[in-house]
């Protein structure tokens, strides 16, 4: 059974298989760096559907879909699903989960979703309640821009510190036994919340929250940053990535060398205008579904620290002027079997 | 990680220095000349509406409807916001940006119905330009009744 270490974490001991990954993302997204990374890569906003929030839905639908198939699994072998997004009461998730036919949890982690949707599907497998489960987080661009800042027409600046929400679904099925990687470690976050009351600059609201977990995953589990080969965190940014770097020296910890952001990695900041980088659900989640997995799977990457990161604020909150509370969700991914390592 | 509210303000400053600010010259000088361009289609609209014989009263009227129309035009075609995002306040501050705060939601919100999408959300930009433009105007009046 699973063990409770240190303060906020948990250890496996089953093997908690992530047998496969599926990615699809906007036009935009496959533009960017990680273009031949994604299995698929919509040609326009909408997908054939009359509104943005129905196309967010047919992703969702398409690429749980998608992920199954390459487990080489049908819908009906899936025992639960978890899984969440941006819009107002998850309906995202919902409207695309609901001719699936599967027993499902909906999730609202704002960002960090996808982390929470992998913590708690593992614990289900290690719990022996189930043994294949599949996850996902999704999220659009104009769905989000719509439901939390302005009409996309409105000619306006964006400052340099926003990011740019990523349209698309990450999903994943984790199987109990199967093949590497496996999850055998996570740390749940708290919230925390450093007082950043500027909704355009949430990697800064979500820094504290991600150099948080991050010293607690190392004190709980007694290791050093290099036990990993790579730190990633969600979708901080440009931004909140220094922020991190800054506030983890100052507990003289030190992760420059080992660290990547999934907001970084998704666009090229010189060529697609979106200054501190990539948001949303679907960042992490489809950054990790192709790029990271597509690593482990070679062997690039032996032992990873994922950290999905969450700004948990509404449009509401903002307006009547509180603060913005950040959340992540630290997840171990290892390509070795039990007691190899 | 400390929370208390020394960490927090040491950590508000440390966002300030990690965060880019925008550059303000080239965005001003961006304004500046798109700002006047488009003032200037305006001086033109006008010039030639005298041409035609219309008084001064009238050409304001039809010079404000052309720009509102265009701007409005351009919205629709996606080609205003580029705009905006090049320009700033240069496309917002004359009428024409005015008309995208109008338009844009309509387009945006068409999807939840005609009442309670379009109807309801046409004013979400503007609507606080408009009231208390409106509001603003009336308390300028007063003074002026009283010292005049």
């Amino acid at each position: 059974m699973a063990k409770h270490i240190g303060k906020q974490s948990i250890k496996f001991e089953k093997k908690i298989s992530v047998t496969s990954t599926a990615s699809t993302v906007g036009t935009k997204e496959g533009e960017g760096p990680l273009g031949k990374y994604f299995d698929v890569i919509l040609k326009d906003a909408v997908d054939g559907e009359t509104s943005w929030e129905k196309a967010e839905s047919k992703i969702v639908q398409d690429n749980l879909n998608l992920a199954v198939k390459k487990a080489g699994l049908s819908m009906d072998d899936i025992e639960y699903i978890f899984s969440g997004d941006l819009l107002n009461q998850g309906t995202g998730s919902t409207y695309g989960i609901r001719n699936l036919n599967r027993p499902f949890f909906g999730l609202y982690g704002a960002c960090s979703t996808f982390g929470e949707s992998m913590c708690l599907a593992s614990i289900m497998i290690e719990s022996g309640g189930a043994s294949k489960v599949l996850i996902g987080a999704s999220s659009h661009f104009c769905a989000a821009e719509k439901q939390f800042r302005f009409p996309l027409g409105l000619g306006t600046q964006r400052p340099l510190t926003s990011t740019w929400t990523v349209t698309g679904d990450g999903a994943a099925v984790l199987c109990k036994n199967g093949n590497p990687p496996y999850i055998v470690g996570m740390t749940t976050g708290k919230i925390v919340d450093f007082g950043i009351t500027d909704a355009n600059n949430m990697g800064a609201a979500m820094a504290a929250a991600a150099a948080d977990i991050i010293m607690t995953n190392l004190k709980d589990f007694n290791i050093s940053p290099d036990y990993y080969d790579l730190i990633i965190t969600g979708d901080l940014g440009y931004v909140g990535k220094e922020l991190t770097i800054e506030l983890l020296k100052k507990e003289n910890i030190d992760i420059s060398n080992n660290y990547t952001d999934c907001g970084i990695e998704i666009y090229d900041k010189n060529t697609q205008d979106t200054h501190s980088g990539g948001s949303g659900c679907a960042c992490s989640a489809v950054t990790f579904s192709s790029y990271f997995y597509n690593k482990m799977k070679k062997g690039e990457l032996n032992r990873i620290l994922f950290i999905p990161t969450g700004a948990l604020m509404s449009s509401t909150s903002v307006q009547q002027g509180e603060s913005i509370p950040g959340i992540a969700h630290a997840v171990i991914l290892e390509n070795f079997p039990k007691g190899d390592s | 990680m400390d929370n208390s509210a020394k960490n927090k303000k040491l950590y508000q400053e440390m966002v300030k220095k990690a965060s880019p600010n925008s550059h303000i010259i080239k965005d001003c000088v961006k304004a500046f000349v798109i700002g006047g361009i488009i003032c200037c289609i305006g001086q033109f609209i006008t010039n030639y509406l005298k041409e035609l014989g219309l008084t001064q009263n009238d050409t304001g009227i039809y010079t404000s409807s052309v720009l509102i129309f265009l701007a409005s035009l351009l919205t629709g075609l996606g080609l205003y916001g580029k705009l905006g995002k090049f320009a700033g306040a240069g496309s917002i501050v004359p009428i024409t940006g005015f008309s995208n705060s109008v338009t844009s939601p309509a387009i945006e919100f068409k999807k939840e119905g005609f009442i309670t999408g379009l109807g309801a959300k046409i004013f979400i930009v503007a609507g606080p330009v408009i009231l208390y433009g409106v509001l603003t105007s009336v308390v300028v009046g007063i003074i002026y009744y009283f010292i005049k």
